[in-house]
C-alpha cells in the first residue's frame, strides 16, 4: 500500500521545522558518542587486538581465579539483596497502605524513603563498620566484641539492603494502592481468611510487581561500586575487580572485557524487567481503586508488623545519623568526649576542603540545569511527536539506566583517552571537567526522562495540538505549554541531577585528574585510610548540601510549580 | 470578518494505519474525494472508526493523507505543518492551557501572530462577547463548566480568524441538555461570522440540527453526502437509512407499477411504495418506511399483527409483523387514538410517498 506519501509528507512537516530536526539531531549525536560509542568500543576492544579479531582477552580474563569468583560473589551478593529488600520493601508497602498506623510511625516511614535519596551511597558502609567493626561502639562497647568483621559478604549485603528496600517499598506502595479494595473484600466475603486474601488475591496480583523491584534492585546491587569498595574487603564484587584491574593492574583490555561481562548481566536484567515484568506488573493492576480500602485495625496483625518495621526504620535511621554524630567524636572507637570540630576544621584547613566542595558543587550545578532540560525535550519528543530515529532516542536513554557506573567509566577512558576512535577527535575532554559533566548529564539522564515521559502521559495530547493548531512552532509549544506543565518534574530532574551528581563515585572515580578535587572521592579515600572522623566530616557537609538543595525543591515547588488545581484538571 | 471565505477540497484522500494487533496495514480513509463549499457548515457523521476524526485531522495537518491532496481553497496544503495551516480546531477535551487564564488562552494565538497589544485587547473582547463570555477574562481554565470551556476553545479558534473552522466532537463531553443548547449556539456562531465549519460527530441528532451537509462515512469512505433532509428522506444504502433515524425495510419483487406508485410483493403482501423512473419489474428492491410515516388501523393499507405495544409518552410504540417482517412504529400523540393491543390484527397505512426505494 501506498504509505510512501505519508511518511514523506511526515518528513517534510518535519523539515519545516528547523529547531526540531537541529534539537534531534544534536540529541542524537549526544546519545550516541556518550552513550553507544563508549559502550562499542569496550566490546570491540575486548574482541580485536594487535593480532586481528580473538577472544585472547575474554579467555584470560576467565582464567584468572579473582575474576570468576567476582561473577560469583557479585550474583550472590545481588541475588540476597535483591530478595530481602524485596521482601522488606513489601513489609513497609503492606504496613503503610493496609494498616492504620499512627503519626510517628508514618513519620519514620516517610524518613526512611527519604534518606538514601539524600545521602551519598556508601554511608551505610561507614556506620556499619563503625556501629558494628572491630572499634564499633555496639560490637565492643555493648557487647564486648573485639573481633567482629563487618568486611565481606554479609556486610556488602546488610548494607545494600538497607540502602535500596525504600525504593522497592516506594514501587510497590504504589502498586498495592491500584489494588481494588473490592477485590480482596470479594475475597474475605466468600469466607478467607486474612492471610488467605494475601496469599491468594493480593500476592498473586502483586507478583509481577515483585519480581520487577527484585530486579531492579538486583541491577543496583550489582552495579553498585562505593559499598563493596569499602566494607567489601578482601570480598571483591565485579565493579570492585574492574576498578582495580584498571587502577591496580594497568589491564585496560582486561577491565574493558570484564566490563563487557558485567554490562551484559545488567543488561540481560534490564531487558527481562523492561520489556517482561514492568509491563505485566502495571497490566494486571489497571483496576482503579473505587473507595477507599477498609485499613486493618486487627490487633494481631497490626502490632507485630508495626513493631517489626518501626524497628527496622529506627535501625536505619540510626545508621545514618551515626555520620554525623562520628564526625564530632574526637577519636572514633577511643575518645568519645569531649566533641569536637576538629575534623571539621580539618576538612577545610588540611585537606582541601574548601576546593572539593567547589569543584564538586560546581560540575554538579553545571549538570543539573543541561540534564533537567534534556530530558524533558526527550519526554516531549517520545510523547508527544512522531518522526523517525524515535524509538533510538527513547531506547538509549532508557538504556543508560542499566549500565553500571564502572563500565561507562571504563568505557569513556578507552573511547577518549586518545580521542574517539583514537582519531584524537575530541581527545581535548578527556582529563577535563567537561567530561565529567558529561558523564553526571549521562547518569541521570535516565531517571529524568523516566519522570518527565509519566508525567507528559497524563497531559492531553491535544492541548499540545491545539498549541499547535494556532500557531506556534515546536519550540514555541515546548516552551510555552510543554514545560510550564511538567514544571514539577523539570525541577525534580534538576535536584535529582544536582544530588547524584554530587554523590557519584563509580565512573567518576576512574576518570578524575588530580586537577579537580571532588567530595565523593575523598571521602572515599580517607574511608579506605580507615580515617573515619573525616570520611564522616566530609560526608556530613555533603548531607546538609544535598538536604538542603531537596529542601529548596520543594519549597520552589510548592510555590512556583503546576498548582494542584490544574493537575486535577 | 473581512477575509475571503475559502472552501476544502479533498481529492482522492487514503490514510493507511497499521492494525496493532495483527500488524497489518488497512485504510482508516480510502479514496475519499469531498468538496466543502466557502461558509458552509459541513459535518463528518458515522459510527466510531469510520475515519471521520482521522480525516479532520488530515484537514487540520495532524495526520498525513498516504494518498491524493488536500486544498484550502486553491492551496494545496498537504506538506505545510499544522502551525502554517489557516485552520483552527476546537477539540473534543477542550485542551485549554491549564497554566493560563481565560484572556490568555484567547490571546494565544494572536500573539503568536505577534499582533499589537492593544488589538489583542480589542479582538479578545469582541470575541469573548460573541461567544458571552465577557467579565471571564482573569478566571482560570479549570474554575469554567464544561460549557464555558467549550465557548473559550471556540473563542480562541475564532479570534484568529482562519478560513476554516474545525469541530473534533466538540460537544461530546458535555450533558445532553447543555449538548442541546451549545450546538445552537455554535451554528449561531457560524452563522453569524459566517466561516467555513468542518463538524465531527457521532450523534445524529446534532448532525440534523446543526449542518448545511451532512457527510456519512463508514469504514474510511464517504456513503453519502447531502442536506439534512436528503439523508433522511432519501438514503441511498441500507447503512445510511439505518444509520440516521430509525428504519425499516421492506424486501420483496416489483410486481407492478402503476404511475408513481410502485407494487412490492412483500411475502405476499402488497406494499405500494414511491417508484423512481428506472425500476423494473421482476426486479428486487429494499423500500424504507421510517416510523413515523405509518399509522395503524382497523381497515386499508396492509394486514399486520401487533407483538409489541408501549406507551412512551409523546408516542405509542409499536412492533408489528408484517408477514415475516417486523415493522417498529411510533404512533404520536397517542392520547386520542385506538390503542390496539399484542395479538390484535389491524392495518398498516402509509402514503406511497413517504417510502423511499433504495
Amino acid at each position: 500500500m501506498a504509505t510512501a506519501q505519508g511518511a514523506s509528507l511526515e518528513r517534510k512537516k518535519l523539515m519545516a521545522d528547523p529547531i526540531m530536526v537541529t534539537t534531534i539531531v544534536l540529541l542524537i549525536t549526544f546519545l550516541t558518542l556518550f552513550i553507544l560509542y563508549p559502550l562499542a568500543v569496550l566490546l570491540v576492544d575486548s574482541v580485536v587486538g594487535d593480532s586481528g579479531l580473538s577472544f585472547g582477552v575474554f579467555k584470560r580474563i576467565f582464567q584468572m581465579p579473582n575474576f570468576t569468583k567476582a561473577i560469583s560473589n557479585t550474583l550472590k551478593v545481588g541475588f540476597v539483596v535483591g530478595i530481602f529488600s524485596t521482601a522488606i520493601g513489601l513489609l513497609f508497602a503492606y504496613v503503610e497502605v493496609y494498616l492504620r498506623m499512627n503519626k510517628f510511625v508514618g513519620g519514620l516511614f516517610k524518613v526512611v524513603s527519604m534518606l538514601p535519596v539524600v545521602s551519598p551511597p556508601f554511608v551505610l558502609s561507614l556506620s556499619m563498620i563503625m556501629l558494628f567493626g572491630k572499634a564499633g561502639i555496639i560490637t565492643r562497647y555493648i557487647f564486648g566484641i573485639y573481633d567482629n568483621s563487618v568486611y565481606g559478604f554479609w556486610g556488602i549485603a546488610i548494607v545494600q539492603t538497607l540502602t535500596f528496600f525504600p525504593v522497592c517499598y516506594m514501587m510497590l506502595k504504589g502498586l498495592l494502592k491500584n489494588i481494588d479494595p473490592s477485590l480482596e473484600e470479594a475475597a474475605r466475603d466468600m469466607g478467607a481468611t486474612r492471610f488467605k486474601v494475601f496469599s491468594s488475591v493480593t500476592l498473586p496480583l502483586l507478583l509481577p510487581g515483585l519480581g520487577n523491584a527484585f530486579l531492579v534492585t538486583f541491577i543496583e546491587s550489582i552495579a553498585d561500586f562505593a559499598n563493596p569498595m569499602i566494607i567489601g574487603g578482601s570480598y571483591d564484587t565485579l565493579a570492585t575487580t574492574i576498578y582495580l584491574q584498571i587502577t591496580g593492574n594497568y589491564d585496560k583490555a582486561g577491565a574493558s572485557a570484564m566490563a563487557v561481562v558485567l554490562l551484559s548481566i545488567t543488561l540481560l536484567m534490564f531487558v527481562v524487567q523492561k520489556f517482561y515484568l514492568e509491563a505485566k506488573a502495571t497490566a494486571t493492576l489497571t483496576g482503579k481503586a473505587s473507595r477507599g480500602r477498609m485499613l486493618i485495625e486487627d490487633k494481631s496483625v497490626k502490632i507485630p508488623l508495626t513493631i517489626f518495621c518501626s524497628a527496622v526504620a529506627l535501625f536505619v535511621i540510626i545508621m545514618y545519623i551515626c555520620v554525623p554524630i562520628g564526625a564530632f567524636f574526637p577519636t572514633w572507637g577511643y575518645k568519645f568526649f569531649p566533641l569536637t570540630g576538629k575534623w571539621f576544621q580539618q576538612v577545610f584547613t588540611k585537606y582541601n576542603g574548601f576546593k572539593a566542595f567547589k569543584d564538586s558543587f560546581i560540575l554538579s550545578l553545571i549538570a543539573s540545569p543541561i540534564t533537567a532540560l534534556f530530558s524533558m525535550i526527550i519526554s516531549y519528543l517520545v510523547v508527544k511527536r512522531k518522526f523517525r530515529g524515535k524509538g533510538f532516542i527513547e531506547a538509549v536513554s532508557m538504556l543508560a539506566m542499566a549500565v553500571p557506573g564502572t563500565v561507562l567509566g571504563v568505557g569513556y577512558i578507552r573511547g577518549f583517552a586518545n580521542g574517539v576512535f583514537r582519531t584524537g577527535f575530541l581527545q581535548g575532554i578527556y582529563g577535563t571537567g567537561l567530561i565529567l559533566v558529561i558523564v553526571f548529564i549521562v547518569r541521570s539522564l535516565p531517571t529524568g526522562t523516566r519522570s518527565g515521559i509519566s508525567a507528559l502521559r497524563q497531559i492531553d495530547k491535544s492541548i499540545e495540538e491545539s498549541a499547535y493548531d494556532m500557531g506556534a512552532d515546536s519550540l514555541k509549544v515546548f516552551t510555552s505549554v510543554t514545560l510550564p506543565l511538567i514544571k514539577d518534574s523539570f525541577l525534580s530532574g534538576l535536584v535529582t541531577t544536582f544530588v547524584r551528581s554530587i554523590t557519584a563515585i563509580s565512573a567518576i572515580i576512574l576518570l578524575v585528574t588530580p586537577q579537580f578535587l571532588l567530595i565523593m572521592v575523598q571521602i572515599n579515600e580517607f574511608a579506605e585510610k580507615g580515617a573515619f572522623s573525616l570520611a564522616c566530616a566530609f560526608a556530613t557537609i555533603l548531607i546538609v548540601i544535598t538536604y538542603s538543595a531537596v529542601l529548596l525543591m520543594n519549597i520552589v515547588t510548592k510555590h512556583l510549580g503546576t498548582s494542584k488545581k490544574i493537575k486535577e484538571d | 470578518m473581512a477575509k475571503e471565505k475559502k472552501g476544502v477540497r479533498l481529492e482522492h484522500i487514503s490514510k493507511i494505519y497499521k492494525d496493532p494487533k495483527t500488524g497489518k496495514d488497512f485504510y482508516a480513509v480510502h479514496d475519499t474525494s469531498l468538496e466543502i463549499e466557502p461558509g458552509s457548515f459541513v459535518t463528518l457523521l458515522g459510527p466510531s472508526g469510520c475515519g471521520k476524526t482521522t480525516t479532520l485531522r488530515m484537514i487540520a495537518g495532524f495526520e498525513s493523507p498516504d494518498e491524493g491532496e488536500i486544498y484550502l481553497g486553491n492551496q494545496a496544503i498537504n506538506a505545510l505543518t499544522p502551525n502554517k495551516r489557516d485552520t483552527a480546531m476546537v477539540f473534543q477535551s477542550y485542551a485549554l492551557l491549564p497554566h493560563y487564564n481565560i484572556f490568555d488562552n484567547v490571546a494565544y494565538g494572536l500573539k503568536i501572530r505577534k499582533v499589537p497589544a492593544d488589538e489583542i485587547k480589542r479582538r479578545v473582547t469582541k470575541i469573548l462577547e460573541l461567544v458571552e463570555l465577557s467579565g471571564m477574562e482573569s478566571r482560570m481554565t479549570n474554575q469554567l463548566s464544561g460549557g464555558q470551556q467549550q465557548r473559550v476553545a471556540l473563542a480562541r479558534a475564532l479570534v484568529i480568524e482562519p478560513s476554516v473552522l474545525l469541530f473534533d466532537e466538540p460537544l461530546s463531553n458535555l450533558d445532553a441538555k447543555l449538548r442541546v443548547s451549545m450546538r445552537t449556539e455554535i451554528r449561531r456562531i457560524q452563522q453569524e461570522v459566517g466561516i467555513t465549519a468542518v463538524y465531527v460527530t457521532h450523534d445524529q441528532s446534532e448532525a440534523m440540527a446543526i449542518s448545511d451537509k451532512i457527510i456519512i462515512m463508514n469504514k474510511g469512505v464517504v456513503a453519502q453526502m447531502g442536506t439534512p433532509e436528503e439523508i433522511y428522506y432519501k438514503p441511498n444504502s441500507e447503512f445510511v437509512a439505518d444509520f440516521i433515524g430509525e428504519a425499516n425495510f421492506l424486501k420483496g419483487k416489483m410486481k407492478a407499477k402503476d404511475g408513481d406508485v410502485a407494487v412490492l410483493d412483500v411475502h405476499g403482501l402488497e406494499v405500494r411504495v414511491n417508484a423512481s423512473k428506472d425500476m423494473k419489474v421482476g426486479s428486487d428492491y429494499t423500500a424504507v418506511l421510517r416510523p413515523e410515516a405509518a399509522t395503524l388501523a382497523d381497515k386499508g393499507g396492509v394486514e399486520c399483527k401487533v407483538v409489541l405495544s408501549c406507551f412512551m409518552g409523546a408516542y405509542q410504540n409499536y412492533h408489528v409483523m408484517l408477514g415475516n417482517t417486523l415493522v417498529k412504529l411510533e404512533e404520536h400523540n397517542p392520547k386520542n387514538k385506538k390503542i390496539y393491543k399484542v395479538g390484535d390484527t389491524c392495518h398498516l397505512v402509509f402514503d406511497p410517498k413517504s417510502v423511499h426505494v433504495l
